[in-house]
């Protein structure tokens, strides 16, 4: 068994109960913290623990927080970022959903660390049982005393409080979540100026993922050294990979950063292998839908033939022409009855009902990729469709405000750049993909040397 | 016959508004308008949609131009601007979803129902609608219907569903 920090306990009944909770020695990081540690020894910690951003970018967390400006008279915010909703992506949910406690732990830590005194978790609107679960929590943390004025004696004040989103996975990108919490439309600001120096009503403010700002309270307790340890290089500490679609065991999995993509998926500790032993394993997205996806082969091993690794570096070698990313952890199996141009137009309405409608390269271009992804799917694409594909991509890529553009582009690129057989297949054979699973009866693998020898 | 209806139609119990100054107390003076969405909820909740006059009434207390809560409520999809069946079922229809059979078992529904997408049954009960991913991939193919998360549906749980929900409606 590896290595387990934030579900630890998750098998341990009523562990969302408080008493259950601090029987485990749950809020002792906030005493440690406030009574023995400066904020800025916190910061520092965290630094040391190599941790990064858990949300999906992968930035160094301690270095975010250091670049908070500290205007006199001036109030910071802490704003824990659980709009989760990358497809694929539901580990934050069940983080929240049995272990509400560790994350409120570790946003007095974090909050403390950076000198907030009011702080926000912005859950996204569909979670209302999980806002119902955190609601009840702060108000056990609130009767105990781990939150409101005078915290454990020492002066600090901190309030918390959950706030609802609507249905926008656009309000995850940290600008457009602050717009949304002050009350507008998710439309993601122009950087600079980053959040860091006007965030929230202008002043100060970080916006960390939920793991992210939950693992905090271990570091505090076991010290930024110790979570080094674990994992390999700067891929340090554990993660939350959440995991889906052709497998025997779905569901949420805490990994040491460091093993093996195989071991992950055919481990019974982890996925448990295929869900059907007779389809072989097709592709695999592995950090939610924004990242490339890839082919069985390249994702068991890199171009170079090494073994792939659940660490953001590994995942990442060879670049976008060979590798992908680590993301959220949002990890999609696909078996060979799955059709990828199906797939990847589904991501493309995916984007297109989800893009703000800010910048037009975004607002149109995700548009059109859906409707010529639709037609190619639906057998009435033509042999020009598929460059024209990868050349939308290349026009909204790079030319929005967020990354949202470039999110809405990489599937659609990787799955022309890997699977271009098939897009030909649907422009060839339009009578053949009809039935919407088309592949499910006869997998493209069975008749592939016949369709490549046909074209010649 | 549209709704002619005007904020001055619209009263709120007085838990509604206990709960709206409570969101309220959540934010700075001044920054009321932040407590938009989850007012908004609560509305929705208590009317089943949110018609321009229970907007009208929301600006009203929140301080606000009428405008900025029709483009907060026109951005966010949770929102309905008209009114739907007393029961809403949305099916996750994204890819990993799909890949556990979401298409089928909504199409199932649908024909079940003999309605589409959108529409409401002619009993006023129910609202079948494809929404994106809610964050269940794990256990799916699965809807959303009010609070409640409803997973790993099988043709046999919606026929079970329908059922209970036509048997509360009665009562």
């Amino acid at each position: 068994m590896s290595r387990k920090i934030i579900l630890e306990h998750d098998k341990v009944p009523n562990l969302k109960q408080y008493d259950v909770y601090r029987g485990l020695g749950g809020y002792s990081s906030v005493e440690k913290a406030l009574k023995k540690m400066t904020p800025d020894e916190v910061v520092e910690e965290v630094k040391k623990s190599g941790l990064r951003g858990r949300g999906g970018a992968g930035f160094p967390a301690g270095m975010k927080w250091s670049f908070i400006a500290k205007p006199e008279g001036v109030p910071r915010y802490l704003l824990c970022n659980a709009d989760e909703s990358e497809p694929g992506t539901f580990k934050d949910r069940y983080l929240m959903e049995f272990n509400p406690h560790f994350l409120i732990e570790g946003m007095i830590c974090s909050s403390y660390a950076l000198g907030c005194n009011t702080s926000y978790i912005y859950v996204r609107g569909e979670y209302k049982f999980i806002i119902q679960i955190l609601e009840k929590a702060i108000a056990e943390a609130y009767a105990a005393g781990w939150l409101g004025k005078n915290i454990l004696g020492t002066g600090y004040n901190l309030d918390l409080y959950v706030h609802s989103g609507a249905g926008a996975y656009i309000c995850g990108e940290e600008t457009a979540l602050i717009e949304s919490l002050e009350g507008k439309r998710g439309n993601p600001r122009l950087k600079p100026p980053f959040p860091a120096v006007a965030g929230l009503w202008g002043c100060p403010t970080v916006v960390n993922n939920v793991e992210t700002l939950a693992v905090v309270s271990w570091i505090v307790n076991n010290g930024g050294d110790e979570y080094a340890k674990i994992g390999v290089g700067r891929s340090t500490g554990t993660k939350l990979i959440s995991a889906s679609g052709h497998i025997r065991k779905p569901g949420v999995y805490e990994i040491e950063l460091g093993i093996s993509v195989e071991e992950f998926i055919y481990s019974d500790e982890y996925c448990g292998g295929m869900l059907h032993p007779d389809r072989k394993l097709k592709a695999v997205v592995a950090g939610g839908s924004s990242v490339p996806i890839l082919p069985a082969d390249l994702i068991l091993k890199t171009a170079a033939g090494e073994q792939r690794l659940m660490t953001y570096e590994s995942l990442a070698d060879g670049g976008f022409k060979t590798g992908t990313m680590l993301g959220s952890g949002g990890f999609i199996v696909y078996d060979e009855s799955a059709c990828i141009v199906r797939n990847t137009w589904n991501f493309s309405r995916f984007y297109h009902h989800e893009s703000c409608g800010q910048c037009s390269p975004c607002r149109e271009g995700t548009g059109w990729l859906e409707k010529v992804l639709h037609r190619l799917e639906n057998g009435h694409g033509k042999w020009e469709d598929i460059d024209l594909l990868v050349d939308i991509t290349k026009k909204i890529e790079g030319n929005t405000i967020c990354p949202f553009g470039d999110a809405a582009s990489w599937p659609v690129a990787s799955a022309v750049r890997h699977f271009r057989h098939e897009f030909e297949y649907h422009v060839r054979y339009p009578e053949k993909v009809k039935d919407r699973n088309h592949f499910a009866k006869e997998p493209m693998r069975l008749f592939m040397d016949e369709f490549v020898n046909a074209a010649v | 016959m549209p709704d002619m209806s005007t904020a001055n139609d619209i009263q709120f119990s007085e838990a509604i508004m206990s709960r709206i100054q409570e969101y309220i107390s959540h934010f700075p003076s001044g920054k009321q308008k932040s407590a938009i969405l989850p007012v908004l909820h609560l509305v929705q909740d208590e009317f089943g949609w949110l018609s321009p006059a229970v907007m009208d009434k929301v600006a009203e207390i929140l301080q606000i131009q009428p405008i900025e809560v029709y483009e907060v409520a026109t951005f966010y999809t949770m929102y309905n601007l008209q009114p739907v069946g007393k029961f809403k079922l949305e099916f996750c229809r994204t890819s990993p979803c799909c890949l556990r059979g979401s298409e089928d078992i909504m199409d199932y529904t649908l024909n079940k129902l003999g309605v589409k997408e959108g529409e409401v049954t002619s009993d006023g009960l129910f609202t079948v609608v494809g929404v994106e991913c809610l964050g269940a991939c794990g256990y799916a193919p699965m809807m959303q219907v009010g609070d409640k998360y409803i997973e790993h549906l099988t043709t046999e749980s919606i026929d079970q569903f329908i059922d209970n929900c036509k048997a509360s409606a009665n009562n």
